[in-house]
């Protein structure tokens, strides 16, 4: 058993499946990170994330899977789930050994679960074009923090882009510290170093009728509910309390 | 905004009003964005759930809750001694614009009371339409309602600005209309659908032709009758439903349970619970009719005009017809594994597109995400483990109730106290 350690990224997972071929390893472990010395008795092998190799790799890939089966494994590999890069390991060689196209064929382990994190990383990025709550600024930009559960803000960009044409937004991911700007023509990632984590900035920063349109939300929310059919567990289920600190009409 | 505390009364009182209109669908159109606006509108989105669980799709109001009718089901009747409030135009556009550009919602759903008459009343909510259309460059979703009896400009101006029409049947009969709305006249709420059904078709016959002529009612039209209210079964409410959907090309039928909110001597009494679990069976079999290729009569018919209330209705078919199983997950059609209590549409794919791979078996079924519970005993696969005894249908449902912690169990033993 070889274990190997790469930099997280697709192409460095592309490269350690090359390496897989090259030394025609069999059974393996792959995780993130740096050599670490307690594998010192371990078979450890650590990968360097080759560009060539890696687009040897891909084009290989591209004549097994389709173009839109290769983006969903891209998207699903970059929500980040922990544990899962030897899912993806097995998902391409499976590809690579079958003389057929392998994408449909749920009842390979590899193959199912590849199309639940799709799917898992579809509804986070459904979730979040449902559960981001702009707040105005001053300066007109429309901002808005998120946390999801997987790395989805890339996912996030055009249908954003095409609904908020004519207004300045970003959206911010304060778990991994980055955020996607809009400035009317282009969209960019950000970082931002200053505080814009700390709820009072933002609040400070508000234009002026912000205050105004967040509690006629939080009043028209309340004023639609209906008493007589409560029902909290439907509830919590569409709306899990995770997602509660940046809900205007739950905070 | 001149006055703060004014406009947030107004929201109270006419979202408060508007609520029992279950209508939420945001999905069905295809406007873009394509004039560098404000918003589109495409596949619907969910932007929060009520503590009832109910989405909240659209900003859902009244323009008014002033009525010159005395429905006994409405809470904004005549009779009912209730605060009154009225929108103007612009109160209504600025609320949708600073909603949407927040993101708390997908559009408007407007509907109103009727004040003076119908034609007056529509002519606003149209102007609200055009209004978000023409001056804002709105693209976001917009339903609206149209008022039985408009004239058909109005109408046809509607569906020039909205995404999706509505007329309600209110009841799902004659009759249940006649014993509680005794002014509204059934006639007035069909000739409005037949007239936009017809008006729908022609529109897209000539957007197929050409590509620049304009959208109309792209969502198409739906409706809505209250279950509970009056004593019809399951059997007239989805044969009515089965009818609309056939005649009038209707994208959804909702069906809302009735909520007491009003004492009065035709209706179900003030303590009477919703009837929640009639209403979610009700939806299946809507489903089943429309995505699972079942005939309304396959559901509901003389022998049984009610629905099942412990179990869902595609398991209550397939126990009323045990003959047509077991299926054989392995060969058998798209279209009879949809039959098969426990598969949904996600699973009956996958079925079909993994057996050309390989013959499946339990496992691998259960991976799939096939609720084996259910459907073990209408299935066989690849495997000598099946289930071989000849169980009657009771025996399978008492086995499946007993294994299932249904969300439904408790609730289910509180039944509609009719009058």
């Amino acid at each position: 058993m070889t274990t190997l350690l790469y930099d997280g990224t697709f192409e460095g997972l592309l490269t350690a499946v090359y390496e897989i071929y090259e030394r025609k390893l069999l059974l393996i472990k792959i995780q993130k990170g740096e050599w670490y010395s307690s594998a010192l008795f371990e078979d450890v092998l650590s990968v360097i994330t080759d560009e060539p190799r890696a687009s040897r790799v891909l084009k290989g890939l591209q004549k097994k899977i389709s173009a839109a089966g290769l983006q969903r494994l891209y998207a699903a590999h970059m929500a980040g789930i922990e544990n899962e890069d030897i899912t993806f390991i097995n998902y391409i060689r499976y590809a690579f050994d079958a003389d057929y196209n392998i994408e449909e064929d749920y009842g390979n382990k590899y193959v199912l679960r590849v199309s639940e994190i799709v799917r898992m990383v579809r509804r986070e990025k459904h979730r979040m074009e449902a559960f981001v709550r702009f707040q105005k600024l001053g300066d007109e930009t429309f901002y808005a923090a998120i946390e999801p559960d997987f790395n989805i803000l890339p996912l996030l960009g055009k249908h954003f882009k095409n609904r908020y044409t004519d207004q300045k937004w970003i959206i911010y991911d304060l778990k991994r510290q980055y955020g996607l700007h809009y400035d009317l023509y282009d969209l960019q990632f950000i970082s931002l170093d200053f505080v814009m984590g700390n709820s009072q900035n933002v609040i400070a920063a508000y234009s002026e009728q912000e205050g105004l349109y967040q509690d006629l939300w939080k009043n028209y929310f309340n004023s639609v509910n209906i008493p007589a059919r409560k029902n909290t567990k439907l509830h919590m289920r569409h709306i899990p309390k995770r997602y509660w600190r940046y809900l205007t009409e739950k905070f | 905004m001149v006055n703060i505390d004014r406009i947030t009364e107004k929201l109270s009182i006419l979202a408060d009003a508007a609520k029992y209109d279950v209508s939420c669908a945001s999905s069905g159109s295809k406007r873009k964005n394509e004039n560098k606006g404000l918003g589109n509108a495409s596949n619907g989105i969910c932007h929060t759930y009520t503590e009832d669980g109910r989405c909240v799709s659209l900003l859902k109001i009244l323009l008014t809750n002033h009525c010159i009718f005395d429905c006994a089901y409405c809470v904004s009747r005549k009779s009912n001694d209730i605060k009154r409030a009225a929108f103007t135009v612009q109160e209504v556009v600025d609320l949708t614009i600073n909603f949407y550009r927040r993101n708390y919602i997908e559009g408007l759903f407007l509907s109103s009371g009727i004040f003076k008459d119908a034609d007056y009343t529509m002519e606003r909510l149209v102007r609200v339409a055009k209004k978000l259309r023409t001056e804002h460059k709105f693209n976001g979703y917009i339903h609206l309602k149209t008022i039985p009896g408009a004239s058909d400009e109005l109408m046809h101006e509607a569906g020039l600005y909205a995404d999706r029409l509505s007329v309600n049947l209110e009841m799902p009969t004659e009759a249940g209309l006649k014993l509680l709305a005794p002014e509204k006249n059934r006639q007035d709420m069909i000739k409005p659908m037949g007239f936009l059904k017809n008006e729908i078709i022609q529109r897209t016959e000539e957007k197929a032709l050409f590509k620049k002529a304009p959208m109309f009612a792209p969502a198409g039209q739906s409706t809505q009758v209250i279950i509970g209210a009056t004593p019809e079964t399951d059997k007239q409410v989805l044969q009515t439903a089965n009818h609309f959907y056939k005649n009038f090309n209707l994208k959804r039928v909702y069906y809302s349970g009735y909520v007491p909110v009003i004492s009065d001597k035709r209706l179900p009494a003030l303590n009477t619970s919703v009837p929640m679990v009639r209403e979610n069976r009700l939806y299946q079999a809507d489903w089943l009719m429309r995505f699972y290729g079942f005939n309304v009569n396959e559901i509901v018919d003389e022998q049984q005009p009610l629905l099942d209330l412990d179990i869902d209705p595609k398991l209550s078919w397939a126990l009323r017809n045990l003959q047509c199983f077991p299926i054989d997950i392995n060969r058998a059609d798209l279209q009879l594994i949809l039959r098969i209590p426990g598969i949904g549409m996600l699973s009956a794919q996958k079925i079909v597109s993994a057996r050309r791979y390989s013959q499946l078996n339990w496992e691998q079924l259960k991976q799939i995400g096939v609720s084996l519970n259910r459907a073990k005993y209408f299935i066989t696969c690849n495997s000598h483990k099946f289930e071989r005894r000849d169980l009657t249908g009771t025996a399978i449902k008492q086995y499946i109730l007993s294994q299932s912690q249904s969300k439904y169990i408790k609730a289910s033993s509180v039944q509609l106290n009719l009058f």
